[in-house]
């Protein structure tokens, strides 16, 4: 449940100092609420009152980070079930998997993949975030030597043993860069938990389909003195796939809505674990692997271990994760005005779009690859898609001719001629008729704008 | 210490909508009285029903083609193929040939189509449109009559087109009708309310709150889908229809269909596209799936299936 204003005013020292950056307590105490500000920014909140509050303002799930520095990753965070009732915070953290029995050549060779896996969806980049190392040969030296090789590389670390001994070895090498331990469990939970503190790593606890054993060694953790907590209760796949989502679900719940301190972290999921026993053929377990991803993705999961690192796998599952973690509260629209690609003059075509991200950065990756000059006027439609703006009004004559003066296109060119979408032919008319322009009906699709323009420019 | 599973009462419950009748086989979507199965377990398994057309469709995408292109020619034979070689619950039967910017078919033609495929299979049918306002209720009174007593499903009745038509042909007909309404739960419990004044019962209705895909607004369908389903099962009446979900929008995105070396092959992301977009909804209620490609469908109904008993 969200904290009120109310509810944290009541607990501020009420001085209306300022000191804060805010007008008022009250104006800090609204910030608060909505996440919009730090505790620590007001000097004169302090002991039991400060504790009490960090308490109320702690999420319900609590934020972990994993990594140092640039390429550190938080995962954890939310307050809520469903994202519609606010919005999920910490895009779920995807990592790739090495082990430490691969050669030199192969190890390097797949650690350059996942770091470099990349493409780019509405202006931004998707990427994974880390590599699990696994002691798959089941010998400490071993997994030291691996764990060497990472050491100067920037990207957070997933240590896989379940052996405190190789455990501890690597984290002798790497424990400074705050990698998350996996996994404590039922047998080595006490040797386990003194390396997660004598490091300040963050830890994995693996309890697999037993959410009551998972409580009590939740407990026994945080008596312990340890703090960052990552559940895994086991991934389950093929007929079982219901039972890891069941488990997912459940430790959620118990997270948000019953605020149960045993069950407030992170949850971790390992869709590699299809590789175990693949299908007959490798692209049907990586569609396998990524289908179990999104599933667990849609269903709570903050960070999770994959094997296959392919693009055309990857795109599904990080394309789910940038949707998951829109904030519905915000338009997704870029600012409306004009934009410029290639080297214009005055001889230049001028095309139109509307503001909405998905719309505008589909339309500028097209403009570049396709090394088009030209002036984009980018119309505000309330952040919506071409046909959605044509349908619910926002893209009309009036609206369109008050961008071109806004602007003040005529200046810039010496032609009168504007380009619109072809989803957009409806209204072409009402763009000639307000704006005094010539209007040319475009393609359908962006990707053709290229090859139209050559052909009519 | 003590623990207890997170486990809710529900005040209200989704209708369970029978299709099929007497020549075919019966489908039941819906039902549910809680929203996961470790609460109560979930009475029907998510459905599949694959795309046919009136029209051979060379614009499909090769991954699609490929496993159809034999059969194009025919409604008829394409939809035992679906059945018979992919495992098809149901066929939804898209009459786009009728739209008068496609092909104009007539009524009469269009019938023979609906013939055929009713003839061809014994699963029941969603019957489309082709989307055009206009002719929509025409053609879907037609079938309607066509299909007399096999329950299908018509698809689909909106504000922007003659509804009250194709609502009373249903009820003359013993059909049930596909509520559609654009990512807009207002306009949803509008459309379902005007559909009941003609004549339909919460147990002939079949809502589509709008798929949008994976990439392409997903979003939005997961936030009106997942609170159309808590407000059913608050007791919200009006939303107690089970849901459909037209998953096949997938291919229309780029990362679909779209060549492009960096992204690997289209051969693999097409489908992919399909499920993730179909689980997805999945997860958040919806009973139906309009689907095609058959890898996709048999990876969504393994994974549906699981998460009913
Ligand atoms: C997601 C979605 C929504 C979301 C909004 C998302 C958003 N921020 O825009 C929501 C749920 C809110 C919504 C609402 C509505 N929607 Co809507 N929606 C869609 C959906 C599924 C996808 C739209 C999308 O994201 N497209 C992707 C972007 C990138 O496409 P784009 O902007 O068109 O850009 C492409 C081209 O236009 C072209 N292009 C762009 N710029 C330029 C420039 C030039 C010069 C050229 C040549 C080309 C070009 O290339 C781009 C890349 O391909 C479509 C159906 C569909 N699959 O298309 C329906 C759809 C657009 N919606 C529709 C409708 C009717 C509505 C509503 C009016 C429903 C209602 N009655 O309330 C409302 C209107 C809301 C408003 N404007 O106030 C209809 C429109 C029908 C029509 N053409 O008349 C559609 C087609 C669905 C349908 N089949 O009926 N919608
Ligand atoms: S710094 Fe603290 S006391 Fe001062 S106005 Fe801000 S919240 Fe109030």
């Amino acid at each position: 449940m969200k904290v009120t204003a109310m509810d944290i005013y009541k607990l501020l020292p009420k001085t209306n100092c300022g000191k804060c950056g805010e007008a008022s307590c009250m104006a800090f105490a609204a910030k608060l609420s909505q996440k919009e500000a730090e505790l620590s920014a007001c000097p004169q909140l302090k002991g039991a009152d400060f504790e009490k509050l960090a308490n109320m303002l702690a999420p319900a799930v609590r934020e972990i980070k994993i990594g140092t520095g640039d390429r550190a990753v938080t995962i954890g965070g939310d307050e809520v079930l469903y994202r519609y009732e606010l919005t999920y915070y910490n895009p779920t953290a995807v990592a790739v998997d090495l082990s430490d029995d691969m050669d030199d050549s192969a190890f390097d060779q797949k650690l350059v993949k996942i770091k470099n896996l990349e493409f780019e969806r509405t202006g931004e980049i998707l990427k994974l975030n880390a590599v699990a190392l696994r002691n798959k040969s089941g010998d400490a030296e071993k997994f030291k030597k691996a764990a060497e090789k990472l050491k100067d590389s920037e990207i957070p670390v997933i240590l896989c043993s379940f052996d405190p001994k190789a455990m501890d070895a690597a984290l002798d090498v790497i424990g400074s860069k705050r990698p998350l331990i996996y996994a404590a469990t039922e047998n080595n939970i006490d040797e386990m938990s003194e390396l997660a503190l004598k490091h300040n790593c963050p830890i994995s606890l693996f309890v697999p389909n037993d959410l009551e054993k998972m409580k009590q060694l939740s407990r026994k953790l945080r008596e312990s003195g340890v703090k960052d907590i990552v559940l895994d209760p086991g991934t389950y796949i093929g007929e079982a796939i219901g039972d890891t989502m069941d488990n997912f679900i459940m430790i959620r719940r118990l997270a948000v809505e019953e605020k149960d301190d045993d069950f407030r972290f992170p949850i971790l999921a390992v869709p590699a674990v299809c590789w175990i026993n693949p299908e007959e053929d490798e692209i049907l377990t990586k569609m396998k692997e990524a289908t179990t991803a999104a599933a667990l993705m849609n269903r709570y999961a903050d960070v999770m271990i994959l094997h296959g690192v392919d693009i055309w796998e990857m795109m599904p599952v990080l394309t789910l994760r940038q949707s998951l973690y829109t904030d519905p509260r915000k338009p997704q629209s870029v600012e409306a005005k004009i934009y410029e690609f290639g080297t214009v003059d005055e001889n230049s075509p001028v095309i139109m779009t509307t503001n909405f991200a998905l719309t505008y950065y589909t339309v500028a990756g097209d403009l570049k690859s396709g090394k088009v000059n030209c002036y984009l006027l980018v119309l505000d439609t309330n952040g919506k898609a071409v046909d959605v703006a044509v349908a619910g009004g926002q893209f009309n004559g009036k609206a369109a001719a008050e961008l071109m003066k806004e602007t003040g296109i005529e200046k810039l060119v010496n032609h009168k001629k504007l380009i619109i979408p072809g989803l957009a032919a409806s209204v072409s008319g009402d763009i000639e008729d307000q704006s005094g322009w010539e209007v040319i009906v475009g393609t359908r699709d962006s990707s053709e704008v290229p090859a139209f323009l050559a052909k009519i420019w | 210490i003590e623990f207890k599973y997170p486990v809710k009462d529900y005040a209200g419950k989704v209708n369970e909508v029978k299709l099929g009748g007497k020549n075919r086989k019966t489908v039941k979507l819906g039902g549910q009285t809680s929203l996961y199965r470790f609460e109560e377990p979930q009475p029907n398994a998510p459905t599949v029903t694959f795309d046919v057309f009136d029209i051979p469709m060379n614009g499909l995408p090769r991954p699609i083609k490929e496993n159809f292109e034999d059969v194009m020619h025919s409604p008829g034979e394409w939809a035992q193929k679906a059945v018979k070689e992919f495992g098809a619950d149901m066929i939804t039967l898209h009459l786009i040939g009728t739209d008068p910017k496609v092909k104009d078919k007539s009524l009469k033609d269009a019938a023979k189509d609906l013939e055929e495929v009713l003839q061809a299979v014994k699963v029941p049918l969603v019957i489309g449109g082709s989307g055009n306002p206009k002719k929509d209720p025409l053609v879907l009174e037609m079938a309607a009559e066509v299909a007399d007593g096999e329950r299908c499903l018509l698809a689909s009745a909106n504000l922007d087109l003659d509804y009250q038509k194709i609502a009373q042909a249903a009820v003359k007909h013993d059909h049930a009708v596909l509520s559609w309404a654009i990512s807009d739960i207002n306009m949803q419990k509008v459309l379902n309310k005007a559909l009941m004044k003609e004549g339909l019962t919460a147990n002939d209705i079949v809502m589509d709150p709008t798929t949008c895909a994976l990439g392409y607004g997903i979003e939005f369908s997961i936030d009106v889908m997942t609170r159309t389903r808590l407000s059913a099962l608050k007791g919200d009446e009006i939303l107690q229809m089970p849901m459909s979900s037209g998953t096949t929008n997938a291919w229309g995105s780029r990362e679909a269909w779209m060549k492009k070396d960096e992204w690997g092959p289209t051969k693999y992301r097409g489908p992919i596209w399909e499920v993730v977009t179909g689980l997805t909804m999945m997860l958040c209620g919806v009973d139906i799936f309009m689907m095609l490609h058959p890898l996709s469908v048999k990876t969504l109904k393994e994974i549906g299936t699981t998460l009913t008993y």
